[in-house]
């Protein structure tokens, strides 16, 4: 197999990270909404991050990205596959973060809250300086693990049109008939990529001081 | 007499359909230590926490000072809860200690002791801890200013606790078993602390298993079973010629454990 394929794969590596990367951070955004409105414990709110939830977490991604792809231009709106693609994996990735904080604000025990509140806190300032700063530390390495999920599952926007690593090595593999060498290759990609991640999450994890437990 | 530094009427609370306080009246004086005993569940921690409001009473009010403390209470038991801020206000005076210590784990032991100051009394970085360094060498931890809770023992992790909250200058001290997720060995260093603050004439309530504690420091000992308050009256009374049967049971158990010289 020639540097040339090996290059090509590692371009459209490219498109796999920048698409993982740029909706893991919309997905969180979008899931710091859904889990405020889950905790927030008026129905208005929590009733449909709830379903939204309960949507993007049951119906599989290829059918969530094939529904946008081609409800959208349905109703008017004509996405570039790209956007699609970035859209799909935001809403699954924040359907499943959204629980990770839900579950991580849920677990800050009352007691620290309580120790804030008997100095003089009031809720605004416990809720800033002390749930916010531990419950991203108890999520934080589920939120590492959603990144390698996302980084894996956006194979999947080939259905769109976009030529991220699996596609390109599938064309690939078509065109030189060298298969093996190919899916080989992308599989390591992939595989260094998360290695990355899993590493630098360590790192990072490790940084922040005094994790409970 | 003073006015007490807390006031405690006809207190009344009911999680759901259980009542877990029937009516207490007990007056906390002015620069004494006032323990409050008893069976496991029979109330004490709810007791205190009411006192603190972090629990809110179903009937009956709580002062501090002379200050109505969460809800008010007319004479015909209409209740009115009061602003926030006025609570919060009532409550600065009042320091507690938790018995699992409730450290906050992101930050130092420093941190933990200068939040407050920064946070709420928006004092400068520095002032806030210089204060909190005085007050960690109070409990003899200047050493360990730059240690997390998880790098410290539960002794320590206590006597940070019992900083952060004396940084405040609180009028009154609340401890909830602050010895009692402790290993034996450690729990000396807590209560000796305790015992400086007593000497002090800081106002002190003190749930506690620790009956040598309460018989040796104690100036006003509360017995509290299923929800009552059946005995309150000094150490002497108390240790020396137990009289209500419930009281002679509790404190026989004591006995059994080899605590019966101190009795
Ligand atoms: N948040 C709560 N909800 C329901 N029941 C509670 C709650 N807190 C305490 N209780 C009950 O109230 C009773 C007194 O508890 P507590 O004040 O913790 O006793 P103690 O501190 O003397 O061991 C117990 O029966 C306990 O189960
Ligand atoms: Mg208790």
């Amino acid at each position: 197999m020639s540097l040339k394929l090996f290059e090509l794969l590692l371009k459209a590596s490219l498109y796999t990270i920048g698409i993982s990367l740029i909706s893991i951070l919309i997905g969180f955004a979008i899931a710091i909404l859904l889990s405020g409105a889950m905790l927030s414990g008026r129905k208005f709110f929590s009733a449909p991050a709830q379903i939204f939830i309960s949507f993007f977490r049951g119906v599989p991604l290829l059918v969530q990205l094939l529904l946008i792809y081609n409800l959208l231009p349905v109703i008017g709106i004509n996405v570039p596959s790209i956007v699609a693609a970035i859209v799909g994996l935001s809403l699954c990735t924040a359907a499943y973060q959204a629980e990770n904080l839900r579950g991580g604000f849920a677990s800050v025990p009352r007691g620290l809250i309580e120790s804030a509140e008997m100095v003089g806190f009031t809720p605004g300032q416990a809720f800033r300086r002390i749930k916010v700063p531990i419950a991203l530390r108890l999520t934080f390495p589920a939120l590492v693990n959603e990144a390698i999920l996302i980084l894996k599952a956006s194979s999947l926007v080939s259905v769109v049109g976009i030529v991220e690593l699996t596609r390109m090595a599938q064309d690939l593999a078509g065109s030189t008939f060298l298969p093996l060498e190919i899916f080989a290759s992308a599989g390591l990609i992939y595989l260094v990529i998360n290695l990355v991640v899993a590493r630098a999450g360590g790192l990072i994890e490790r940084s922040l001081p005094g994790i409970p437990r | 007499m003073s006015l007490p530094a807390i006031a405690v009427k006809n207190l009344v609370k009911q999680f759901g359909e259980t009542t877990v306080l029937h009516g207490i009246d007990l007056d906390i004086p002015q620069g004494k230590v006032s323990c409050l005993i008893g069976p496991s569940g029979s109330g004490k921690s709810t007791l205190l926490r009411c006192m603190a409001f972090l629990e809110e009473a179903t009937r009956g009010t709580i002062t501090i000072d002379g200050e109505v403390l969460g809800f008010s209470e007319s004479a015909q038991g209409v209740r009115e809860r009061l602003p926030a801020a006025t609570n919060r206000a009532i409550r600065s005076r009042i320091g507690m200690v938790f018995q699992q210590f409730n450290l906050w784990p992101h930050m130092t032991a420093l941190g933990n002791v200068s939040e407050a100051l920064k946070t709420v009394h928006k004092m400068s970085r520095k002032d806030a801890e210089d204060l909190a360094m005085a007050q960690l060498v109070k409990v003899g931890l200047e050493s360990r200013a730059g240690h997390y809770p998880a790098q410290l023992s539960g002794g320590q992790q206590q006597r940070v606790a019992i900083a952060r909250a004396l940084a405040l200058k609180p009028k009154i001290m609340l401890f909830d078993e602050p010895t009692s997720s402790l290993d034996p060995e450690l729990t000396g260093e807590v209560l000796n602390v305790m015992r400086d603050l007593a000497a002090e004439g800081m106002t002190m309530v003190v749930v506690s298993h620790e009956i040598g504690f309460a018989a040796t420091v104690g100036q006003q000992i509360s017995f509290l079973d299923q929800g009552k308050l059946l005995f309150t009256g000094a150490p002497s009374d108390v240790f020396r010629k137990p009289r209500n049967p419930r009281l002679e049971q509790f404190l026989d158990t004591y006995l059994d454990r080899g605590a019966s010289m101190l009795v």
